[in-house]
């Protein structure tokens, strides 16, 4: 028999159950609240998102994705698989593309992070946002925010000198939609420079 | 997940203390986070290594090369040392998880990395590796992905480690730092097989730290080389995967390396094909030979004896890919 622990814990893997009795505002994690004795361990982190610096006191258990998606209302990076496993939350970290779902967000002092809000320059779209609208890369468009993080990481790391090298650079990337063919090449006419 | 408290080491003498009084290390977090959010890991104290000086690629004063325990992986693999003196250590690691997941995980992290066994990661099934005494889902559940080499009657899991396989066949060396100093474990004695105590998975003491994994200095020559069959092209984990080295000199194989992936519950050194190498010369025919010998030992289960075949020609074709001949 399942204790009611684990029963919280494997339901809530598929999403929406909130522990009774919190202390602490309605839980992200799907888990146990903390001890009776008070609220779960919390931290103060500085960070800076998209040229804005952020100083927040967040449960240890927040992941980077739940800080910009709960807390910051940025809810441009997507929540697929939350197990580093679809690659719909990218974002860069210092500059390198990273899953910021499996990315704690208390362990980020003084990092300066990157998501699809702060891509564009005012109105101008950053080129891959472009590309991937004069391609069609995207259909139901969920994964298309951690397509182009990706894509801009890939492109910077210099991996896009054929359709075979950018696929398996980009393969952290999952599309439902089966869009790969035109994200390819979104990403193709980018690194060109058009 | 559970709530945790958490610290940053600002030194080694600082992490080794948290690590004694039961803190858990966290270096890229992604095996960890991943596991935690699961409940499978239920740390009360996380100690965060990121700022320890762990992140040097150097070159011995053997000639080897001394990977510290949190150089990334894609850093690793960037690396021209790597990349020019170990190919198979620099392939394993480009067929590894996706590039974002490269620029997080460390080298440390990966070969602690913990199996991907569904059975594992369900706290709700029966898993020995998990909680000890309470059986095993896999022995007679879907057990297409597991091991058939080193098993045992309490745990069938797969190591899923790539770049562990080559560190397996090259015979690396882990740096270990304790709170009595340091000291040094082979690759091959790190990563414990099942037996009848699934849960114990390495030699690490309480509260030591991984420094460095040591690649060892090697005739040159060598040739080395990694191929991973998997279920789809990429951002997968293997089914089978062969990491071969190999130094030929006036036509004959002098050294052989050779280790398999995906096929054993730590990844599996193959001495028998190694033996079959010794001294002969690269032909088609002997790379046949010798990896006819790379299942020895194999237990298949009900859903994964596809592997025993699929291994000897991954093998064989590893063989001939780095070793050539006619
Ligand atoms: C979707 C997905 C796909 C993947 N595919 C692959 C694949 O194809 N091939 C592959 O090889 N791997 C794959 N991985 C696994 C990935 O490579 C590992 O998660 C990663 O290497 C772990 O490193 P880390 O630094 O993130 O470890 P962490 O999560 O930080 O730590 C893992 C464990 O190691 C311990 N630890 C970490 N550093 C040290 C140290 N220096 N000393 C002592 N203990 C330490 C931690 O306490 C923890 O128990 C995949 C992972 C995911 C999520
Ligand atoms: S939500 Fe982060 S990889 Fe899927
Ligand atoms: S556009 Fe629908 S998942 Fe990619």
């Amino acid at each position: 028999m399942p204790s009611r622990r684990t029963f919280i814990a494997t339901t809530a893997a598929g999403g929406a159950v909130v522990a009774g009795g919190l202390v602490a505002g309605p839980s992200v994690f799907g888990a146990e609240p903390a001890d009776a004795a008070g609220a779960p361990p919390d931290s103060r982190v500085s960070l800076t998102v998209n040229g804005e610096r952020h100083t927040v006191t967040v449960d240890n258990r927040t992941s980077l994705l739940d800080l910009l998606r709960e807390h910051l209302d940025l809810t441009g990076s997507k929540k697929g698989c939350n197990a580093g496993a679809c690659g719909a939350c990218t974002v860069l970290v210092d500059g390198r593309r990273v899953n910021s779902c499996l990315t704690l967000a208390i362990r980020l002092e003084g990092a300066e992070v990157t998501t699809i809000e702060g891509l564009a320059e005012g109105d101008r779209l950053h080129p891959l946002q472009q590309a991937f609208i004069d391609h069609d890369a995207f259909q139901c468009g969920y994964c298309t925010a951690g397509q182009i993080m990706s894509g801009v990481g890939c492109i910077d790391e210099g991996r896009t000198g054929s359709p075979e090298e950018i696929r398996e650079f980009m393969s952290g990337n999952v599309c439902r939609c089966g869009c790969y063919v035109n994200i390819v090449r979104a990403v193709e006419q980018t690194a060109r420079g058009k | 997940m559970h709530p945790f408290s958490y610290t940053r080491a600002a030194g080694t003498r600082q992490a080794l203390d948290a690590g004694r009084a039961g803190g858990r290390y966290i270096a890229g977090g992604t095996t960890l986070v991943d596991l935690m959010r699961e409940t499978v890991e239920r740390p009360r104290t996380l100690v965060d290594i990121s700022a320890l000086p762990l992140r040097e690629i150097t070159v011995t004063r053997r000639g080897g090369l001394r990977i510290g325990a949190l150089v990334r992986m894609s850093e690793a693999v960037a690396h021209r040392g790597v990349r020019a003196l170990y190919p198979v250590i620099s392939q394993a690691l480009e067929l590894s998880a996706s590039a974002q997941l490269r620029n997080m995980a460390t080298i440390g992290g990966n070969i602690m990395q913990r199996t991907r066994c569904a059975y594992f990661r369900d706290v709700s099934a029966a898993c020995n590796k998990r909680e000890p005494g309470s059986g095993c889902a896999a022995l007679h559940g879907v057990n297409r992905t597991h091991a058939i080499l080193g098993t045992s009657d309490a745990c069938v899991a797969t190591h899923p480690s790539d770049v562990a396989v080559a560190f397996t066949a090259l015979e690396a060396t882990v740096h270990l730092l304790g709170p009595d100093g340091e000291r040094t474990v082979p690759f091959t004695d790190f990563l414990l097989r099942p037996g009848n105590t699934p849960d114990r998975e390495h030699a690490l003491r309480k509260g030591e730290l991984i420094a460095a994994v040591e690649l060892p200095a090697l005739p040159r020559p060598l040739k080395s080389g990694y191929l991973k069959v998997r279920d789809r092209q990429s951002y997968e984990f293997a089914l089978t995967s062969a990491a071969v080295a190999l130094h030929i000199s006036g036509g004959v194989i002098r050294e052989a390396r050779v280790a398999a992936g995906g096929v054993g519950t730590v990844p599996w050194k193959l001495p028998a094909v190694e033996r079959q190498l010794i001294g002969q010369r690269p032909s088609h025919a002997l790379w046949t030979r010798a990896a006819q010998r790379a299942a020895d030992g194999a237990r298949p289960l009900q859903h994964n004896r596809f592997k025993v075949e699929l291994l000897k020609r991954t093998v064989e074709r590893q063989l001939r890919v780095v070793g050539g001949g006619k």
